[in-house]
């Protein structure tokens, strides 16, 4: 059985159809890409997997269970975790608190002490600034302390939206590279992007999205190749 | 584009004018009132006392509009009557049997501890069924609607206490221990302004301890700082907003003890002033900050304390001490002309809502 199974979910907001019909399964182990166009869903797809929407039709289920109308506060207990969007650090906290925060769900102080360790061995940056206000750190820096935050959660899912975001390219190149140490390391990733290259080189599968819908699902190096895909979201003529 | 710059000009010409007028008012005030010297030393000692006393009232009731802002955006004016509810309740329950049957006066510290924790708990209760039923409804709705809801919920309060336990003042019954001054370094000082002063100082220690220190503390400022990231990290945000509100109400309700130990007289309109008052501190010190908040009501107490006599005393004003509202509130104007957002605030180009 998927980790992870997402069926035909329609979200709204108000009145907007925002998603018609998402269907998308990960495997544990896995790295899954969406990819897609500005306003085809893929934030919403996230936010209604982690609990802060609720799709009005179809169904999700996690590690076996139904998980829809499960509160995002509690889905984390479940061990999911997600980067937002912008990535969502609290600025007026201090790294070192933002990284309490994402262990907030947890009580194994052994456990925490290991993880902290681990993504201050993954960002050795987050170490040197521990005790600065996270609203004072550059936007990778802030983009690595989301990520590790969301590790603190110990998640057995975790779900990136956009985190090559109005980053630098060799910053881009350092949060790949740690998501895909992250993977090695046991955890399986969702992965929203826009940067469709970068995306597709480090996933195992991919599903593109066009306005609210699943309009290809493949092997990532398949979708690389693929026409549609290069012209679409490669720039690729 | 010419008659813009002019506009402007005009604008900022009158707001020097009025700002220039004020302080040379205030000096002109404070320099009279200096050479003319009518007051002894030990009557200005008293009267900065008294308002370091009265600015620690304020300075726990604007803590619950300071926190309630921060997290939800919010203008609480119910606020009031959390303080004005749990006092009333223990001294009718508590405080005034207690006192008839002379258990007050041979145990006058459990009693007043009984009686201070029963304030807390009434005061917390009413802020709890008012955020419940009033406000979480109405959470996500534009920020004119909350705000009115706040107001309907302090008239409401205010006259269904004023039914239930009527509109007659009623005396706080006095305690032994707390009669007299006591002396603090050659200063005479009432017994219940050290009172009010010592536990004010407690109280905000330990408030300040319990939001920087603990965990939950941080989870509270997580989740007034991005609500739905809070839930990522599996923080119950409505749990926080209820503790936020408990917070408050806990203060204010301590608020309560004190008042009445100063005043000695509770009835059920008693929470509209100091609520109005703290609310202004609040401002004062920047709405959102809780050191701002402390700082912004000691500042308020001690200015409406001694600025009718410095200030008004001088100009020949009659009878200064009735004018202490218009000192408060010219503070307010005052400080809002100089910096907007409050003593400790932050820049209000921020985000909000």
């Amino acid at each position: 059985m998927a980790m992870l199974e997402v069926n035909d979910i329609h979200t709204y907001y108000g009145n907007i159809h925002a998603l018609k019909g998402i269907s998308l399964t990960v495997e544990e182990g896995e790295i899954v890409t969406l990819i897609g166009a500005n306003g085809a869903g893929k934030t919403t797809t996230l936010r209604t997997i982690s609990g802060l929407l609720t799709p009005r039709e179809g169904s999700i289920s996690y590690l076996g269970k139904d998980i829809v109308g499960t509160p995002a506060h509690k889905l984390v207990y479940e061990k999911m975790a997600m980067v937002p969007e912008g990535r969502g650090v609290f600025a007026k906290l201090s790294v070192m608190e933002n990284l309490e925060m994402g262990s907030y769900s947890r009580d194994d102080k052994d456990g925490i002490a290991r993880d902290l360790e681990r993504v201050f061995a993954l960002f050795p940056r987050l170490k040197e600034r521990e005790k600065q206000v996270a609203g004072t750190l550059s936007g990778g820096e802030q983009q690595m302390l989301a990520t590790g935050r969301a590790m603190m959660a110990s998640p057995r899912l975790l779900m990136l939206d956009e985190p090559s975001m109005g980053l630098a390219p060799v910053l881009v190149d350092a949060v790949f590279d740690a998501i895909v140490e992250i993977n090695k390391e046991g955890t399986t990733i969702l992965l929203v992007e826009q940067n469709a290259l970068m995306a597709l080189s480090i996933a195992n599968r991919g599903y593109v999205l066009q306005t609210g819908q699943i309009v290809l699902h493949d092997d990532a190096a398949e979708l690389k190749n693929n026409e549609m895909v290069q012209k679409a979201y490669l720039g690729m003529d | 584009m010419q008659e813009r710059i002019k506009q402007i000009d005009f604008l900022g010409l009158i707001l020097w004018v009025f700002r220039t007028a004020i302080i040379v008012a205030m000096l002109w005030g404070t320099i009279a009132t200096v050479m003319d010297n009518p007051y002894s030393a030990k009557a200005w000692t008293d009267t900065i006392v008294a308002g370091i006393a009265q600015g620690s009232l304020y300075a726990l009731i604007a803590i619950g509009y300071t926190l309630v802002y921060g997290v939800l955006f919010m203008i609480n004016f119910a606020h009031g009557e959390f303080f004005m509810s749990g006092i009333m309740t223990a001294t009718i329950f508590i405080a005034q049997p207690m006192s008839a049957s002379g258990y007050l006066d041979r145990h006058p510290i459990i009693g007043l501890l009984i009686i201070a924790v029963v304030t807390m708990l009434v005061s917390i209760g009413i802020a709890i069924l008012t955020e419940r039923v009033a406000y979480r409804p109405l959470r996500g709705a534009p920020r004119l609607v909350p705000l009115i809801t706040a107001i309907g919920a302090s008239f409401f309060w205010q006259y269904f206490f004023q039914g239930l336990y009527g509109s007659e003042v009623k005396p706080f019954p006095q305690t032994d221990i707390l009669t007299g001054k006591i002396n603090i370094g050659g200063v005479e000082i009432l017994k219940t302004q050290v009172i009010v002063i010592i536990v004010t100082v407690l109280m905000l220690i330990g408030l300040y301890f319990f939001v920087v220190k603990t965990k939950t503390g941080k989870s509270i400022r997580a989740a007034a700082e991005n609500k739905d990231v809070a839930r990522l990290m599996g923080i119950d945000v409505d749990r926080a907003i209820t503790l936020t509100f408990t917070m408050g109400a806990a203060m204010a309700g301590i608020a309560g003890v004190l008042y009445a130990l100063v005043f000695r007289q509770i009835h059920f309109f008693m929470g509209f002033f100091p609520g109005i008052k703290a609310f202004t501190a609040a401002v004062l010190g920047g709405i959102g900050s809780i050191p701002g908040a402390a700082l912004g009501g000691l500042f308020l107490g001690i200015f409406e304390s001694v600025g009718p006599g410095l200030f008004l005393e001088g100009l020949g004003v009659p009878s200064p001490h009735q004018l202490k509202d218009v000192i408060a509130f010219t503070m307010l104007v005052l400080v809002l002309i100089f910096r907007p957002q409050g003593i400790l605030g932050e820049a209000l180009a921020e985000e909000k809502a």
